[in-house]
């Protein structure tokens, strides 16, 4: 498995971890038909906090954190998300749509639109902002994962590592409180997963909440302030990142360790 | 082991191709004589294209255009080559315009072709500006006042009740979509029949544009027509019931489902008949539904299920993660096909739904078989059954192979045009 360095340091410093609750997740379960995918989650995230969910192939991963912007229906159990809950109720599902940014693993842009357009349709039409609002906030963004050079082509003309930090721009666009990401570098060469990953880490200095699926280890010591291991559909361990890796409680996360590391 | 280091002491210079590798000698070479079974094709092709130019030429050359009668032809030919093109002159009016509609009112549907270059510009070529897309708002209404004439009231009435259920819906469509189309449907309905009324009582029996009866068009206008019209209709109706094909209602799904599956297994000569006899009983009793709109319904109804299928391969044809990025970004359903699902899936369906229109525009002959006169109605009736013309059959039916082939070809240039323009990826 690999293990990218990262050039600088995350500063730590900066990542505080507030006491108010952003995701609160109790009891929850998931079929998928009579499969019994999620057992009994129970979670509590709070306000900049960084988690990273690791796990093997299958264990249900994707499907907690797609649960949490609704992608996927749970059938049993509380999600609440910065207070509202998410029920079959359109309102509430839009609501915490709006404030959860999602970034996937094969990055999702819309091919037929340039890369502003992708980082503005959603800000003009479900935030209702001014055009021109948009495309400044936009631009802003695009800054900051450095491809504001970009912005007129499409995204089959950029590499994957461009691709997905204009994903991470187009969901920062939508002003999220928290956001989700799904193996966000898997698709990726190493050299395009740094730059992923870096963005990553600027976000995280800035004490955005994040719940990060991803096999980067070192991703997850630099940056987590806690490490959450599935198995089976069930959270089997769960620590700060330090202890985590230097002394796995349960057999199963020693097992998946010995194999990654 | 010999060594195998190696190291360039000076770089080669650039050289000019062989002389037999450029210009029309390679082009020849690779493209016509590559190999002795290559050389033979090439050769026996040109003796056939030969052959057919050699005896179509002269036709084409020694051809008559100005007699009244084939009989004239024939004296005026002298048993040489040629094709009797007069007929085409003598009845250019018929063949166009039909044989009823009256000849002094020919320039308004001359008019309304033309209007229809500006009103299909906005809708083809997106680049231009769209507020033109208002004057093909209110075409239809134009086009029906023209062509069809009468009191002008009846397509104002159309268009304002139109208009009044455009305004009701986009008032109330952010509030609930069901009920802001529930809503306008009524809107619409009961302008109609207000405006119905109104239309009535003033209309006056001298009206502006002389009326003309439906029975009365034909010629390869009424093809126009019926294509222009069954295409613009059934493009939106198929996209709906691609749609609602792919609902998470059973109810929905289930009635398109059956619509699709039904129209498709059934031909359009029969939904034809349907039409011409049949749909009568389906409308109330004293409501006389024009035959130039029963037909419509029913082409139109027969395309949209073609449509709807070459839709939803397009439909298929995204990934899961466009519509899981557009809820994620939380765009509701009707902004998420507008703006991230139906470009793209139209987009993949351009060849399938030109293929569709271009079928439909040419099965626009087939009412000749209900016995309206479009252009091989025409042809087939009152032109070789009289007695000037009975048996021009190759220039007659050449002459409307080449009026179809002329749009048929065009609608397909533009949809490559379409293609390449719409290309996003790979660039
Ligand atoms: N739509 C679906 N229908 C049925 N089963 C599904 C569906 N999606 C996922 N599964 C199953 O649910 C289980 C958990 O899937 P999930 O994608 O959450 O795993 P994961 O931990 O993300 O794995 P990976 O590391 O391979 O991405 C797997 O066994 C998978 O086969
Ligand atoms: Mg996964």
């Amino acid at each position: 498995m690999s293990s990218i360095t990262l050039d600088h340091h995350a500063d730590r410093s900066k990542m505080a971890v507030s006491d108010e609750v952003a995701i609160e997740i109790r009891n929850m379960n998931k079929w998928y038909g009579s499969f019994h995918v999620l057992r009994d989650i129970d979670l509590t995230v709070y306000q900049g906090e960084r988690i990273v969910i690791a796990g093997p192939s299958g264990s249900g991963k994707s499907t907690l954190i797609r649960c949490i912007n609704r992608l996927e229906e749970h059938q049993e159990g509380q999600i609440i998300v910065d207070g509202t809950e998410l029920t079959s109720d359109l309102k509430n599902v839009d609501k915490v749509r709006s404030e959860v940014g999602m970034v996937f693993q094969h990055f999702n842009l819309f091919p037929h639109l340039t890369i502003l357009e992708n980082c503005t349709l959603a800000p003009i039409w479900v935030r209702k902002e001014p055009k021109k609002e948009a495309e400044e906030r936009a631009m802003h963004f695009l800054e900051k994962v450095k491809i504001p050079e970009q912005a007129h082509k499409y995204p089959g003309m950029l590499s994957g590592g461009q691709q997905q930090r204009v994903a991470i721009a187009r969901s920062l666009c939508m002003m999220p409180r928290i956001m989700l990401f799904d193996e966000p570098t898997s698709a990726l060469d190493p050299e395009m997963i740094k730059e992923v990953l870096e963005t990553m880490v600027e976000l995280a200095e800035e004490g955005m909440t994040m719940l990060c699926v991803t096999h980067e280890m070192g991703f997850a010591k630099e940056v987590a302030n806690r490490v959450i291991f599935m198995d089976a559909g069930q959270i089997v361990e769960q620590n700060e990142p330090e202890e985590f890796f230097n002394n796995p409680q349960s057999e199963r996360t020693k097992l998946f360790l010995s194999q990654i590391l | 082991m010999t060594d195998l280091s190696f190291v360039r002491s000076d770089m080669l210079p650039e050289r000019a191709p062989p002389a037999n590798e450029v210009g029309m000698v390679k082009w020849l070479r690779t493209n016509l004589f590559s190999t002795w079974a290559n050389s033979l094709l090439t050769i026996a092709a040109f003796y056939v294209i030969y052959l057919v130019l050699a005896n179509v030429l002269p036709w084409f050359s020694g051809g008559v255009w100005t007699t009244s009668s084939l009989s004239e032809c024939r004296e005026v030919l002298q048993g040489e080559v040629g094709g009797c093109f007069s007929v085409l002159t003598e009845r250019w009016n018929q063949l166009i315009y039909g044989f009823k509609y009256p000849v002094d009112l020919y320039w308004r549907p001359n008019i309304a072709l033309l209007l229809l270059a500006f009103a299909a510009a906005p809708v083809l070529f997106f680049d231009l500006p769209r507020k033109l897309l208002l004057f093909t708002a209110i075409y239809p209404f134009v086009a029906y006042w023209l062509i069809w004439g009468g009191p002008i009231g009846v397509p104002v009435t159309a268009f304002v009740g139109i208009l009044g259920a455009y305004l009701v819906f986009e008032r109330f469509n952010a509030a609930n979509f069901a009920a802001a189309g529930l809503a306008a449907v009524a809107v619409a309905f009961s302008l109609w029949f207000i405006g119905g009324y109104l239309v009535d009582m003033l209309a006056s029996d001298d009206p502006l544009l002389t009326p003309v009866a439906s029975r009365d068009l034909g010629g390869f206008m009424l093809n126009l027509m019926l294509g222009v019209t069954c295409v613009s209709l059934s493009i939106p109706l198929g996209i709906a019931l691609a749609l609602g094909r792919q609902s998470n209602l059973p109810l929905i799904k289930g009635v398109c489902v059956i619509f699709i599956e039904f129209i498709r297994g059934v031909p359009l000569i029969t939904l034809l008949f349907v039409a011409s006899v049949m749909l009568a009983y389906f409308f109330p009793p004293d409501a006389t539904v024009d035959l130039f709109l029963r037909v419509v319904i029913m082409i139109t109804l027969f395309s949209s299920a073609y449509i709807a299928e070459v839709i939803r391969g397009g439909l298929a044809a995204l990934p899961k993660g466009q519509y899981e990025a557009a809820d994620s970004l939380g765009l509701d359903y009707p902004q998420a096909m507008r703006f991230i699902i139906l470009p793209q899936a139209l987009k993949i369906s351009i060849p399938g739904i030109v293929n569709v229109a271009v079928g439909l525009f040419k099965d626009t002959t087939l009412v000749s078989v209900i016995s309206m006169f479009d252009l091989v109605g025409m042809i087939r009736g009152p032109i070789l059954a009289s007695q000037e013309w009975n048996g021009v059959y190759w220039e007659l039916l050449g002459f409307a192979a080449l009026l179809f082939f002329v749009v048929c070809y065009g609608i397909s240039q533009y949809s490559q045009w379409l293609e390449r323009r719409l290309r996003t990826d790979h660039r």
